[in-house]
């Protein structure tokens, strides 16, 4: 007979961690296309609007965060609905290692499948918006600090939303609301740079909403798979 | 002896249907229970209640005397739970599929275990084959590995296990239940046809 050995819940977290990495990796369309999604979206404003620096660089901010709040809805829709389809979120359900930490650990794969490309590419994109590379920094970095909290917060929606017919829908309708506070601290962090004052207390905001968001979704998504899932 | 797994007074309410209620059970180690019943009957409902996978409209679900929504993963940790659709994911190999699947169930296991266990579900040289290119029969085989590592979990919840499967690993799935069920593991299962089991295994038929 083999010998059995216990596997720990470090080891179950980090085993999901990278399954989801690699599928990501295997299936690299579904990554591009929220990103061309992003860039696409954010690169129509300047043609749309006219060549008026002033203008652009004012609506920038609002631009960017919007189009990454829209990138990381599409991705989103499928952050359980592939794991429902196939049957294996009814084993995570029944893993031995605790919900809400396996919850947590999909969230942190998604984000860098996601928000963290988001953020790498907005410098790129705040180039047609000409604006200063000071309030290029502080664009990435609230990005930086602001897609964790799209991927906390939109697990939960996520989670509510699996199963049902039309989900990707019903989860727009129900995170995009929730999205509102970070959206203002994102972009409002950009526009104090641009306007010359300090930032430091929209990433103080931001930071906290992150940390809060950290501890709390990942056991409301727990709970509301559990319903979901009856 | 007290019973390991037992229902209490349990009753299944689907929409605004009554599948069954009052339902009590008790399983003892090295018994199987094999649940049939017409479809819809409310078999797959029951097992996934015996899993916590689903609440009961009333009644409890023992496990070694404690209601198993306040054991959780201590719980999960003595269960395999095989439910219809296999399990896999179609962009991951059967190895990566497998060794994944044991370790969340908390079995950890080596590389050479898994090809050893895919082997012996009759898929040995297609350990790298993603599970996309499978065969319904190979993703079943694929999932059903996953019990020859999981020798130690006291319960296996198997839900149609002999679908899609041909003659030679229905055999061989027999063997792995009564070897289990000669360790002392509790094994509850539905099949349609009745299952060709030794005469020597204790085998009880709840009809839903």
């Amino acid at each position: 007979m083999t010998p059995v050995h216990a596997a720990g819940t470090f080891e179950g977290l980090r085993c999901l961690f990278e399954r989801d990495l690699r599928i990501a990796l295997r299936r690299r369309s579904d990554t591009v296309a929220a990103l061309v999604f992003f860039v696409i979206v954010v690169s129509l404003f300047p043609l749309g609007v006219g060549p008026e620096p002033t203008l652009l660089r004012s609506m920038a901010p609002g631009v960017v965060w919007v189009a990454a709040l829209l990138a990381s809805m599409l991705s989103l829709a499928r952050l359980f609905a592939d794991d429902h389809h196939d049957g294996t979120l009814e084993q995570l359900l029944l893993s031995a290692v605790p919900l809400p930490l396996l919850v947590a650990s999909k969230i942190a794969a998604h984000w860098l499948c996601s928000g963290l490309l988001l953020a790498l590419m907005s410098p790129l994109l705040a180039l047609q918006f000409d604006l200063s590379p000071s309030a290029t920094g502080v664009l990435m970095v609230s990005l930086l600090l602001g897609t964790p909290l799209l991927s906390l917060i939109g697990a939960i929606g996520a989670a509510l939303t699996v199963g049902v017919r039309g989900a990707s829908v019903l989860l727009s309708l129900l995170v995009l609301p929730l999205y509102i506070p970070v959206l203002i601290f994102g972009a409002g962090a950009v526009d104090a740079s641009n306007a010359g004052l300090g930032v430091a207390g929209h990433f103080s905001l931001l930071g906290a909403m992150l940390v809060v968001a950290s501890f709390l979704a990942p056991f409301a998504a727990a709970v509301a798979l559990r319903i979901s899932m009856e | 002896m007290n019973p390991v797994l037992e229902l209490r007074q349990v009753a299944c309410v689907r929409g605004l249907r009554t599948l069954f209620e009052g339902l009590d059970l008790s399983l003892q180690p090295g018994q199987l229970l094999r649940l049939q019943g017409a479809n819809g009957a409310g078999k797959t409902s029951l097992l996934r209640m015996l899993c916590g996978l689903l609440a009961p409209a009333q009644g409890e679900v023992l496990w070694r005397g404690r209601r198993i929504e306040t054991l959780r993963e201590e719980f999960s940790k003595e269960l395999v739970y095989l439910g219809h659709a296999a399990a896999l994911k179609d962009d991951l190999s059967a190895l990566e599929n497998l060794m994944t699947a044991c370790v969340l169930g908390g079995v950890g296991t080596r590389r050479a275990e898994a090809i050893d266990a895919l082997a012996a579900a009759g898929l040995g040289g297609r350990e790298r084959a993603p599970a996309r290119i499978l065969s319904q029969g190979q993703r079943k085989r694929v999932a059903l590995a996953r019990l020859v590592l999981s020798r130690g979990a006291a319960l296996w919840v198997l839900d149609e296990p002999f679908n899609a499967l041909d003659t030679a690993a229905s055999a061989w799935l027999i063997g792995l239940i009564t070897a289990q069920l000669g360790n002392g593991g509790i094994v509850v299962l539905t099949s349609h046809q009745s299952v060709p089991f030794d005469d020597s295994v204790p085998q009880a038929v709840l009809t839903l």
